[in-house]
C-alpha cells in the first residue's frame, strides 16, 4: 500500500471511488445504448432478409409446379403445345457460361495477381478501371457487345460469352487481388528465404475459389448483355457461333408473353435460376471453409 | 441477455454491492483474488484446469511454464475476456474480493474496471493522441470531468514512467512513440481507470532487452498501487519482478494444469515437484 505518511486519504484510492462511481452511474446507459444498437442490428437484419426471402418463396411457388421430367429435357415449344421445357436454354447458358469462365477466370486472376504483388501507377489505373467496370450498367456492356461483335458477326453464342466475360472479369480480379493479398508476408518472406520469388497461389486458393464461384453466379443471371448479343433460340443449338437461347433471356421473353403456359416456363426457369446460383453461392462458402479448415 | 424487466431489481443490487466493494480497499497481503478449480475449455477440448490459487494484494503473481500449459488462457479468464469468444467455457470459481466473478449478475464492462489488462503486443488506439488514450478507459467508464481525467491521466502517465517524455506532446499521436514507450502507454491507459489487480499477458514478449528492462522495473514499483499477475514464460524475468510464482504444465491429454504455487523464491530454490524443479533449472521448456 501507499505509504503517503501525512496524506489521510490515499490519491488512488480516492479516484478509483470516483471511477467506479461514475462507472456504475453510467452502467444503466451503457447497458440501455447497447440494447438499442442490438436492436437496431436486428430490424436492419430483419430489413434486408425479408425481401430476400419473400422474393425466394415466391419464386419457388411459382415456379415449382413447372418443373417436371420434360422441363429439363425437352427445348420450348410455342403456346398451347404441352411438354415444353428449357433444355435449349440451359444449353445455351453452360456453353456462353463456360467460354466466358474460360476466358475470363485465367485473365482476372492474372491481373488480381499483378495487382496485388504490384504497387505501381499501371497496378493503380488497372485497379480503378477493374472498380468503374464494376460499376457499368450491364445494358452498356450489351451494347458495347453488340457494337463490337454483333455488328460485324452477327448473333450468336461468343458474342454472349464475349459481354458475360466483361461482366464477370472486373470480380474475378477483385476477388483475385483481395485473396492474394490475404496471404501473409511471413509466408511469403518464407518462401523467398527459400530462393523462391513469390509462393501466394495454393494459400489464397480458398478466396479464389470462392471468388470465381460468385463471379459465375453473377454471370448466369445477367440477362440485358444476354438480350443483345444472342438474339434467343426456341430450338436446341450447341453451336456457340449460331444465336442461342439461355435463361435469363427466356424469362425475360417468356414472362411477357400473354399465354399462362410461357409464363409458366419463365417461373420455372426463374426458379432453376435462383437454385443454381443458390447452390453456387453456398457451394464456394463450403468449399472455401473446408479448404481453410484442412490448412490448420 | 439478461431481461430486463424481471431482473432491474436484482441487477441494481449487486451493481452497488459491486461498486461499494470496489471503493473499499483491501490491507496488503490480503487475499485479493481466489481460484478455485478454474478450467477454461474450448470447444469442449480443455486448455487448462485444475487451478486453484490465491492472489495476494500489493504483490505480483507469476505465471510461469512452458508454451501450451495455458498460462495466457487462465489470465483470460480471469476479467472474463473469454465471454467474447464463443467457443469457450470457464468453470470454477474465481472471485475479486467476495464477488464472483463469474455470477450471473456480475457485470462484465465494471468488472474490467476493476481488473485491467495489458497484452503481448503493444496496442495503444492509433487514431487517438497519447491523452485521448490515457483517458480512454475513463471515458468509456462514463468518466466525464476534465479535472478527474487530467488528474488520472498525469497520475497514471507518471505511474508508468512515460509523464517526462510524452508531457510536452500529450497531442501527438500515440503511434509516434516507440514500442516500449507503446507498452507504457498501455500499461498508463490501464492503471488511468485505477483497478485493483493488473494482467499482463507476457507484456515484454514483444520489445527489447532495454524497454523489457524498463518494463519489469515498472511492475516492481506498481504493485504498491495495483496487484499485478503476470503471464511469462521467461524464468528469469519471473525471479526478478514476481512475489508469487504459478508453475503450469501441460498435462498427457494436451490440458494445462497448475503443478505448484508458492512464493517465489521458494519454488526457484527447493520446489516441492519434481517437475518444477526441472523447468526452473532449465531442463526443458
Amino acid at each position: 500500500m501507499t505509504t503517503v505518511a501525512d496524506a489521510p486519504v490515499d490519491p488512488t484510492v480516492e479516484r478509483r471511488r470516483a471511477v467506479q462511481q461514475a462507472a456504475t452511474a453510467s452502467l444503466r446507459r451503457r447497458r440501455l445504448g447497447s440494447r438499442v444498437a442490438l436492436g437496431l442490428c436486428w430490424a436492419c437484419l430483419a430489413v434486408a432478409v425479408v425481401p430476400l426471402v419473400a422474393v425466394v418463396a415466391y419464386v419457388v411457388a411459382k415456379g415449382l409446379p413447372a418443373w417436371n421430367l420434360d422441363f429439363f429435357t425437352h427445348s420450348t415449344t410455342p403456346e398451347g403445345i404441352a411438354g415444353g421445357g428449357v433444355w435449349n436454354a440451359i444449353v445455351g447458358t453452360v456453353v456462353i457460361t463456360t467460354i466466358a469462365i474460360a476466358v475470363a477466370v485465367p485473365l482476372g486472376l492474372t491481373v488480381g495477381l499483378f495487382l496485388a504483388e504490384s504497387d505501381g501507377r499501371p497496378a493503380a489505373a488497372l485497379r480503378f478501371t477493374a472498380d468503374v467496370m464494376t460499376g457499368i450498367p450491364s445494358i452498356t456492356i450489351g451494347i458495347f457487345g453488340y457494337i463490337a461483335i454483333v455488328r460485324n458477326f452477327g448473333y450468336s453464342g461468343l458474342a454472349g460469352s464475349f459481354a458475360i466475360g466483361f461482366v464477370m472479369l472486373p470480380v474475378i480480379v477483385r476477388a483475385g487481388e483481395t485473396a492474394f493479398r490475404g496471404v501473409p508476408r511471413s509466408l511469403n518472406e518464407a518462401a523467398m528465404a527459400l530462393g523462391a520469388r513469390r509462393v501466394v497461389v495454393p494459400t489464397a486458393l480458398p478466396g479464389v475459389i470462392t471468388g470465381v464461384l460468385l463471379a459465375i453466379a453473377r454471370g448466369l443471371g445477367e440477362t440485358a448483355p444476354l438480350l443483345l448479343t444472342i438474339l434467343g433460340n426456341e430450338y436446341l443449338q450447341w453451336n456457340p457461333t449460331k444465336p442461342m437461347e439461355s435463361l435469363p433471356t427466356l424469362i425475360y421473353s417468356y414472362s411477357q408473353q400473354p399465354f399462362a403456359d410461357l409464363v409458366q416456363v419463365a417461373w420455372g426457369a426463374a426458379l432453376l435460376l435462383v437454385v443454381v446460383v443458390l447452390i453456387l453461392s453456398i457451394g464456394s462458402r463450403v468449399l472455401a471453409g473446408r479448404l481453410r479448415k484442412e490448412r490448420r | 441477455m439478461t431481461d430486463a424487466g424481471s431482473r432491474t431489481p436484482k441487477v441494481e443490487d449487486a451493481l452497488t454491492l459491486q461498486a461499494e466493494e470496489a471503493m473499499t480497499p483491501s490491507p496488503a497481503g490480503a487475499v485479493v483474488m481466489t481460484l478455485a478449480d478454474v478450467a477454461v475449455s474450448f470447444s469442449g477440448r480443455t486448455a487448462v484446469r485444475d487451478v486453484t490459487f490465491d492472489v495476494h494484494g500489493g504483490e505480483v503473481t507469476a505465471l510461469i511454464g512452458p508454451s501450451g500449459s495455458g498460462k495466457t488462457t487462465l489470465l483470460r479468464a480471469l476479467n472474463r475476456m473469454h465471454d467474447a469468444v464463443r467457443t469457450a467455457s470457464v468453470t470454477g470459481t474465481v472471485l475479486l474480493g467476495d464477488l464472483d466473478v463469474y455470477a450471473e449478475d456480475t457485470d462484465p464492462t465494471l468488472l474490467r474496471s476493476r481488473v485491467g489488462m495489458v497484452f503481448q503486443r503493444p496496442n495503444p488506439f492509433p487514431t487517438m493522441t497519447i491523452y485521448e488514450n490515457a483517458v480512454a478507459g475513463l471515458k468509456f467508464n462514463g468518466v466525464r470531468k476534465k479535472a478527474l481525467l487530467d488528474e488520472a491521466a498525469e497520475s497514471a502517465l507518471i505511474a508508468a514512467a512515460l509523464w517526462d517524455s510524452v508531457k510536452d506532446r500529450m497531442n501527438a499521436h500515440a503511434s509516434t512513440l516507440s514500442g516500449g514507450e507503446q507498452q507504457r502507454l498501455c500499461i498508463a491507459r490501464a492503471l488511468a481507470v485505477e483497478p485493483e489487480v493488473l494482467l499482463m499477458d507476457e507484456p515484454t514478449s514483444a520489445l527489447d532487452p532495454i524497454a523489457t528492462k524498463r518494463i519489469e522495473e515498472l511492475v516492481v514499483e506498481l504493485k504498491e498501487r495495483v496487484t499485478i499477475i503476470i503471464v511469462t514464460h521467461n524464468m528469469q524475468q519471473a525471479m526478478r519482478v514476481s512475489d508469487r510464482c504459478a508453475f503450469l504444465l501441460m498435462g498427457e491429454d494436451k490440458a494445462g494444469e497448475l503443478i505448484e504455487y508458492g512464493p517465489t523464491a521458494r519454488l526457484f530454490s527447493e520446489p516441492s515437484d519434481p517437475r518444477t524443479l526441472d523447468y526452473v533449472n532449465g531442463r526443458f521448456g
